[in-house]
């Protein structure tokens, strides 16, 4: 079955025919070619897929693509603003060392954004309990909890 | 010590602006038009005769484009033996055999088709362990070997031996001897990004190929021989290299997959597309190889080490990769890690029928370290010695040559060990948190940090190139994979040549366009790149100042007379500006040329950039290219003697741990952690913290939690529910690291590579932590509450 979904993506509103079976993290990066959004295990367990949908973070490769009717969804891309200047998490991030292969990322960058939306300070033991759905085989996290941290100072 | 600009900063990376707002394009990523996804049908047996193979409902589904099986395809043998095909014929040997493989217009279909699939089987006795693959009468993994020789036994062809002094006198003069058995887990890379590719043919029959790779160069290689096997002789190959999400030695050898994209992309004349899913990632990539080690190390009286005898056995699974010279690797820590004059190691490889092994950051260190470091805590405690002590009595010293024959120059592991013991208290700690359950254990690492001689080259090409506007391409054959490369590359280079980082852009990832590099592997990619860059710079530089030799005088003449025009009051000094300067009087730094003489003469200095449009918009103009090839003063091990100066220099490291074991649960808490590295040089200190914090994470995960299970060949936990790595509220104690340096004098900067060390040494650092807590001695990984509870038992 396919049905027209409307919804608000990175602020604009869009349109798309889309399959029943078909999850959110397909339509970005297939119907939207919205790739930043990544897709590292396709079922929940890792992260990377991690996108805003009404500000709270989801797993897009979970997430029914029909349920984002009439929602507003955020992806990574939309963070970046006008002139390629990037979001004070995103720049936290890049000046803490926060990101080495770059594959989490994005996930990590969107679960940082909902929980500093949602609690802009922060304790050390909450910021890893909000990543704690963002799996890095890079870092270590350690650096990712100090962008983190330096991204709250300025939030 | 020499003052630099940019060597030794904490400074981002240059692609990180690029990852954060996810438009870095991985192999995930990419599209090309006209694409097709393949997709592959793998064994249902461990060990079988395909009897048939029935294709036919695959080829009539709508959407279909090709289905291939290794019956109507041309042979290709693979691997580093050849023992291996991308696609089966006759039998199977693993659960991962690729038998068919499809490709479609879209993913669905390409999978639909392979489930449609049919395979007959004879299923055949099969051998999951190498001690049942060795014993008599046991069946034979491979019939024959790759030149269709007969073979009766399951023993690959590859075998490691290396002995120094009279192990056996050695024992009988020793004061005390521990003795033990360890062993190893298979265990996955996990790379966050899948493995895949695109494979596209042009019109001529040649190949490029997209592909995640540490080997562009070697594969090209391997590619152009699948080529001739296919009939296309004399084509050649193009390996392109996109963003990688991680690598960790998935890149080392070329795979199934990629071949087989290369033959569905021949049949279909489309370009075709395999990505692995998760799943996929776990069941069919290689992990790295498990072993049974034996151990024996003894010392005399005052703790002095005397002998070392270790025999170990490597589970090779059904193929051979490049995996199966990870012994080479091992050897160097179990020859030379301590002093030790008499020392015996063998190694044997063994084909079973579990998934083949390839390597993994570390290279077999990992499990060489595992049996050396906690059986040297055994061995001290025989010895009544501190271990501490007893390592610091034995430790590495600069300008030594180790019975392997490997000279070791700078070498900081005493104080490396001597950081460890400062920051964990150890005097005050060591064997005093029993009642507490409590205890603090370290474990050192030697690896190799000047490249490692694995390929009969250890070299790798730079050029540079510099344009008008003063910026430089620093085009290299080495690959960002997440380590950080392309920064320890960019700033070197910029320290070198005299320009400032934001000049510099690392073009990296393309066999057609970038000078060739044997691979990024052995962490060697910012040492021996870090060095050509040096010497290509140093070539730049001279060519600059051949140029700034006739140019430099007039140019500062021109900008003087200009000035003059904006501002009548300004006297132009008396100078003599046709002057044809020598090139040797000239210093280029952040981008401007000034005379070494007048460093600080505002007036004479002139911006690169205007020397190099000099260069460009004159008759018989030139250009500022320079290239440089660096390989490194190393050795092959000779496979008779196991003796060769493998690395240009050596790596040391100590790591420490401080847990607290639950003796009701068995679970062991991490209080803290110190990591202590020699690293000869820091180039850039955000990245090096990176790669010693990711390693080390990947180090804890072995000791403590990964583990990739099997049944019969068959893999349990092919995800990250059941697969479990680190993840962010486990990093729930304090981290220390310390950076020595030690001035390599071959290093770039006095640089030693440091990707893989910080793996190495975690798991025997924190079992011999676990030791002092509770006096019981795990001996194979990962150390599970399971397996402390069970030991806590027996102790009782
Ligand atoms: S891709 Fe969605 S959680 Fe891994
Ligand atoms: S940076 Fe590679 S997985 Fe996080």
């Amino acid at each position: 079955m396919k049905k027209l979904i409307r919804f608000t993506l990175n602020g604009h509103e869009v349109s798309a025919e889309v399959e029943s079976h078909r999850m959110l993290l397909e339509v970005l990066r297939n119907t939207f070619h919205l790739t930043g959004t990544k897709e590292g295990c396709g079922q929940g367990e890792c992260g990377a897929c991690t996108v805003l949908v009404d500000g709270l973070s989801v797993d897009s490769c979970l997430y029914p693509a029909f349920e984002v009717e009439g929602k507003s969804v955020t992806t990574i891309e939309g963070l970046v603003e006008e002139g390629s200047r990037l979001h004070p998490i995103q720049e936290a991030f890049v000046e803490h060392g926060g990101i080495q292969c770059g594959f989490c990322t994005p996930g990590m960058i969107m679960s940082t954004k909902a929980l500093l939306d949602e609690n802009p300070h922060p304790t050390d033991d909450e910021i890893k309990r909000g990543i704690s759905g963002n799996l890095c085989r890079c870092t270590g996290y350690v650096q990712i909890v100090e962008s983190i941290r330096k991204a709250a100072e300025k939030y | 010590m020499t003052q630099y600009s940019f060597i030794g900063t904490e400074v981002p990376r240059p692609d990180a602006s690029d990852k954060a707002a996810g438009k870095a394009l991985y192999i995930h990523d990419m599209v090309l038009p006209g694409m097709l996804y393949g997709k592959i049908k793998y064994s249902e047996y461990a060990h079988a005769r395909i009897k048939h193979i029935d294709t036919s409902r695959a080829e009539r589904l709508p959407g279909v484009r090709a289905v291939i099986t290794g019956y109507n395809t041309p042979e290709i043998r693979i691997g580093f033996i050849r023992d291996n095909m991308p696609l089966k014929k006759d039998k199977v040997r693993q659960f991962r055999d690729e038998v068919a493989a499809v490709a479609a217009i879209d993913p669905e279909i390409a999978e639909e088709a392979v489930e449609l699939i049919r395979v007959e089987y004879e299923e055949l006795p099969a051998v999951f362990t190498p001690e049942d693959a060795l014993k008599e009468g046991a069946p034979i993994v491979h019939e024959t070997d790759a030149r269709g020789r007969p073979k009766s036994d399951n023993l690959v062809p590859v075998a490691w031996n290396f002995v120094a002094g009279d192990v056996e006198k050695a024992k009988q003069e020793a004061a005390f001897i521990a003795e033990g058995r360890f062993q190893t887990p298979l265990i996955q890379q996990s790379c966050m990004g899948t493995a895949g590719c695109i494979a596209e043919f042009d019109l001529e029959g040649n190949l490029t190929i997209h592909t995640k790779t540490q080997i562009p160069f070697l594969a090209q290689n391997d590619f152009n021989r699948a080529l001739a096997a296919i009939g296309l002789k004399g084509k050649n190959t193009r390996v392109t290299v996109p963003t990688l999400g991680g690598s960790f030695g998935t890149g080392l050898d070329t795979h199934g997959y990629e071949y087989i994209a290369i033959l569905l992309a021949y049949k279909t004349g489309r370009p075709v597309k395999i990505v692995l899913n998760r799943e996929e990632e776990f069941t069919t990539l290689s992990p790295r190889q498990p072993t049974e080690t034996h151990i024996i190390q003894g010392c005399d009286k005052e703790g002095k080490l005397t002998l070392r005898e270790v025999r170990m056995v490597l589970d090779n699974g059904a193929y051979t990769s490049w995996g199966a010279t990870t012994p080479s690797v091992m050897m160097l820590p179990i020859s030379s890690l301590y002093r030790v004059p008499n020392v015996l190691y063998e190694a044997k490889i063994v084909y079973t029928n579990n998934t083949y092994c390839q390597a993994m950051r570390g290279y077999g260190n990992p499990q060489a370290a595992w049996a050396l470091e906690c059986n040297l805590d055994d061995l001290a405690e025989k010895a009544g010695m501190d271990p501490f002590e007893f390592r610091m009595l034995n430790a590495n010293i600069p300008d030594d040559t180790t019975p392997m024959g490997l000279n070791i120059t700078s070498c900081g592991h005493e104080a490396c060990l001597k950081t460890v013991a400062d920051r964990l208290n150890w005097k005050q700690k060591r064997g005093k948190g029993r009642d507490k359950a409590r205890g603090v254990g370290m474990a050192s690492l030697f690896h190799v940090g000047g490249s490692g001689r694995v390929y009969r080259s250890d070299g790798t090409g730079i050029i540079m190139k510099l344009d008008d506007f003063g910026n430089v391409s620093v085009i290299t054959g080495g690959i960002e994979m997440g380590q950080g490369f392309n920064s320890a590359l960019a700033l070197v280079s910029a320290e070198a040549l005299g320009v400032t980082p934001d000049k510099v852009t690392v073009i990296s990832g393309d066999t057609a366009t970038c000078p060739w590099d044997v691979g990024t592997h052995a962490s060697r990619g910012a040492f021996t790149a870090g060095n050509a860059a040096i010497m290509a710079a140093q070539k730049a530089r001279d060519k600059i100042f051949r140029i700034a030799s006739e140019h430099f005088m007039p140019r500062v003449h021109y900008k003087l007379k200009k000035r003059k025009k904006k501002d009548p009051d300004f006297e132009i000094p008396d100078l003599d500006y046709n002057r044809i300067c020598d090139p040797s009087e000239f210093e280029l730094k952040e981008n401007v040329v000034f005379l070494k003489e007048e460093p600080d003469n505002p007036l004479l200095r002139v911006s690169l950039e205007e020397i190099l449009r000099e260069a460009h918009y004159r008759e018989q103009g030139s250009m500022i290219i320079s290239e440089a090839f660096y390989d490194p003063p190393n050795q092959m091990i000779d496979m008779k003697t196991g003796r060769g100066n493998l690395s240009a220099t050596y790596i040391f490291g100590t790591h420490g741990a401080e847990v607290e074991v639950d003796r009701e649960t068995g679970k062991v808490k991490i209080l803290q952690f110190v990591a202590a590295h020699d690293v000869g040089k820091v180039i850039n200190r955000q990245t090096i913290k990176g790669q010693i914090y990711g390693g080390m994470m990947q180090g804890l995960g072995y000791a403590l939690c990964e583990e990739y299970k099997t049944d019969k060949g068959r893999n349990l936990n092919p995800n990250f529910l059941d697969y479990k790595i680190f993840s962010a509220p486990d990093v729930n104690f304090p981290i220390h690291i310390e950076c020595i340096e030690t001035d390599d004098k071959e290093g770039p900067f006095g640089a030693k590579g440091v990707g893989e060390p910080g793996l190495v040494p975690v798991a025997p650092a924190v079992a011999n932590a676990i030791y002092d807590a509770i006096g019981v001695r795990i001996r194979d990984l990962p150390i599970t509450p399971e397996k402390i509870l069970s030991a806590l038992k027996k102790k009782q």
